[in-house]
């Protein structure tokens, strides 16, 4: 017997070889990116940055309406398109049966993500305003409210965007829970509504997450959508609105208010603005702080997609 | 022989065109074991799920004549197929437990039932761990994860889970094939307790098994029943040539 090496598997460690480098050479592409941003850009960010507005033509100041409107179209995006995605899912996964109709939603929505992001925009444009908010401003009588671009068109749209996110990651996280559970709850003599609300959305609730989360960063990074729907060149005011009831109130995120976005303000610091190279210590404090938001939030998808298995003992 | 507690006539099932049960008429008694046995896809476990509609779960099953349950055909319109469930435990194959802990997994089926009241649920928890005989195992850990215990303390947990509903039928679908000859011993003389109270239908491709812990067996081949009488007489003197080769291992 002769257990000796003979003949090396060639291809086999050429293959090996060429990924390692090429995957080196992508990290190394995203290192630089993020170094380049890193070194230029955390002399600029501050508290001050971050909670001032911009001021003398946009070449001084921070970023906070930027930062608020981002955060609050995205709020109310998660608010529209998260049920819609949950709920849609656990239909076509456990309601829907395998029939012509449901497979072309199925495949519509896988088809949707690839749907260039403008595309959604000029939907929007079209759809929301357009269409539905020119006729409620018609049917309402209070003159143009709706009929106009603004967060909450922006945010629907931007909820339509994400949906195939939330709607696949859901349906996959709900894939995963084994049959046998299934069988095991309808076994027991529980109802299918109680089996999903009991067994399956449980075990499902980290994919769930994850989806919503990632939903959440896509939509903050989103730059062509919300271009007709109601993103301010400069605005330093923020969309809030004081909802009363009585003498007390608290103030609000007004939906029917155009919005600063920091994606597409550093857009207009690089290209719009009237020295773009002197807002270029800005663009870069900007882009950190939009990548330091997006980073955060994958950050927590993946804590808690760690805490809630752990939690369920698939660890 | 005892009550009859399930009763089929002239039952046939089929998937879409494929017949899988022909013709099937047999009694299974009161608080007994009975046991199915035969090749793999003869229709035992097709047949153990009719007696809890786990089959309707499937899309494109057909069923044509009787099953009767303490008298009441279970296949009529205005049968609660829910309610139906929690008379019937249903033990699995492999161990099914949910990724809870071991006190959730059992007070499963009485919360879904709409008992609140901590102190019942403790009640049910103990009283069902003991008849499931693994209380002195797990009682200080009820509050761990129930996957964590090994694989014949999972599979006699899940029983304990079936009997939590006090279900007057427990159906086993090959319970201990996944297990280890001292975990399967545990199981069988766990039956061999539980017939006092329930009446037991475990489908097993252990023939030594089947003669261990039932009292009668049925022999199923190609979606028939072949023949079904008392487990010692099938064991030492079957009437059908092809059980006699099936037990003394000529096929299957």
């Amino acid at each position: 017997m002769n257990f000796q090496k003979k003949n090396k598997d060639l291809a086999g460690s050429f293959f090996i070889t060429s990924t390692k480098v090429l995957f080196g050479f992508l990290v190394f592409i995203l290192f630089l990116i993020l170094a380049k941003i890193t070194y230029e850009g955390i002399g600029v960010v501050s508290l001050e940055f971050i909670f001032d507005e911009p001021r003398n033509n946009m070449t001084e100041g921070g970023i906070w309406p930027a930062i608020f409107g981002t955060l609050a179209v995205t709020t109310i995006m998660v608010v529209l398109a998260v049920p819609i995605g949950v709920f849609g899912a656990i239909y076509l996964s456990e309601y829907a049966k395998d029939t012509f109709l449901t497979r072309i939603i199925r495949t519509a929505v896988n088809n949707l993500a690839g749907v260039p992001s403008i595309v959604f925009g000029l939907f929007g444009l079209g759809f929301f305003i357009l269409f539905l908010g020119q006729n409620i401003d018609e049917i309402l009588g209070t003159g143009l409210i709706w009929g106009q671009p603004c967060l909450l068109w922006a945010s629907a749209t931007l909820g339509v965007l994400v949906l195939p996110i939330v709607i696949v990651s859901t349906l996959e996280a709900l894939n995963s829970v084994p049959k046998s559970h299934r069988d095991a709850s309808l076994g027991l003599g529980a109802t299918k509504w109680q089996t999903i609300k009991k067994v399956i959305i449980p075990q499902a609730r980290p994919g769930i997450l994850t989806g919503t989360i990632l939903a959440i960063s896509r939509g903050v990074g989103e730059t062509a959508p919300i271009l007709f729907l109601g993103a301010a060149f400069f605005l330093p005011n923020l969309p809030v609105v004081d909802l009363c009831i009585g003498d007390y109130c608290i103030p609000m995120i007004n939906p029917a208010e155009q919005f600063m976005y920091l994606a597409y303000h550093i857009f207009i610091l690089a290209t719009q603005s009237s020295n773009p190279t002197l807002t270029l210590p800005l663009q870069y404090g900007s882009t950190l702080v939009l990548i330091g938001i997006t980073f955060l939030l994958n950050i927590t998808a993946i804590f808690m997609r760690y805490k809630y298995r752990k939690a369920i003992g698939r660890i | 022989m005892k009550n009859t507690k399930i009763l089929t006539e002239e039952l046939s099932l089929y998937y879409g065109e494929k017949q899988a049960l022909n013709n099937i008429s047999m009694q299974i008694p009161e608080k007994q074991v009975t046991a199915f046995i035969g090749p793999s896809g003869c229709g035992k476990s097709t047949y153990l799920r009719v007696i809890n509609r786990m089959n309707d779960l499937i899309g494109n099953v057909r069923i044509t004549g009787k099953v009767l349950v303490d008298g009441i055909d279970i296949y009529e319109k205005d049968i609660d197929v829910v309610n139906l469930r929690k008379h019937i435990g249903m033990v699995f194959q492999k161990s099914n437990l949910f990724p809870k802990t071991i006190y959730e997994n059992i007070i499963y089926a009485p919360t879904i039932n709409g008992i609140k009241d901590k102190s019942k649920l403790n009640e049910i928890v103990e009283t069902t761990l003991k008849q499931a005989a693994i209380w002195n195992e797990v009682k200080d850990r009820l509050h761990e994860s129930a996957l964590s215990l090994s694989g014949g303390q999972q599979q006699r947990l899940c029983i304990a889970r079936a009997l939590a509903v006090q279900p007057e039928i427990v159906l086993m679908d090959e319970p201990a094939s996944a297990l280890d000859p001292i975990s399967t011993g545990k199981i069988e003389e766990l039956i061999h307790e539980l017939k006092q109270n329930y009446t037991i239908v475990i489908v097993t491709h252990n023939m030594q098994q089947a003669a261990r812990v039932s009292d009668r067996t049925a022999f199923f081949y190609l979606g028939e029943l072949i023949e079904y009488d008392s487990t010692t007489k099938i064991f030492t003197n079957p009437s059908k040539k092809q059980t006699e080769d099936y037990i003394t291992g000529r096929f299957g």
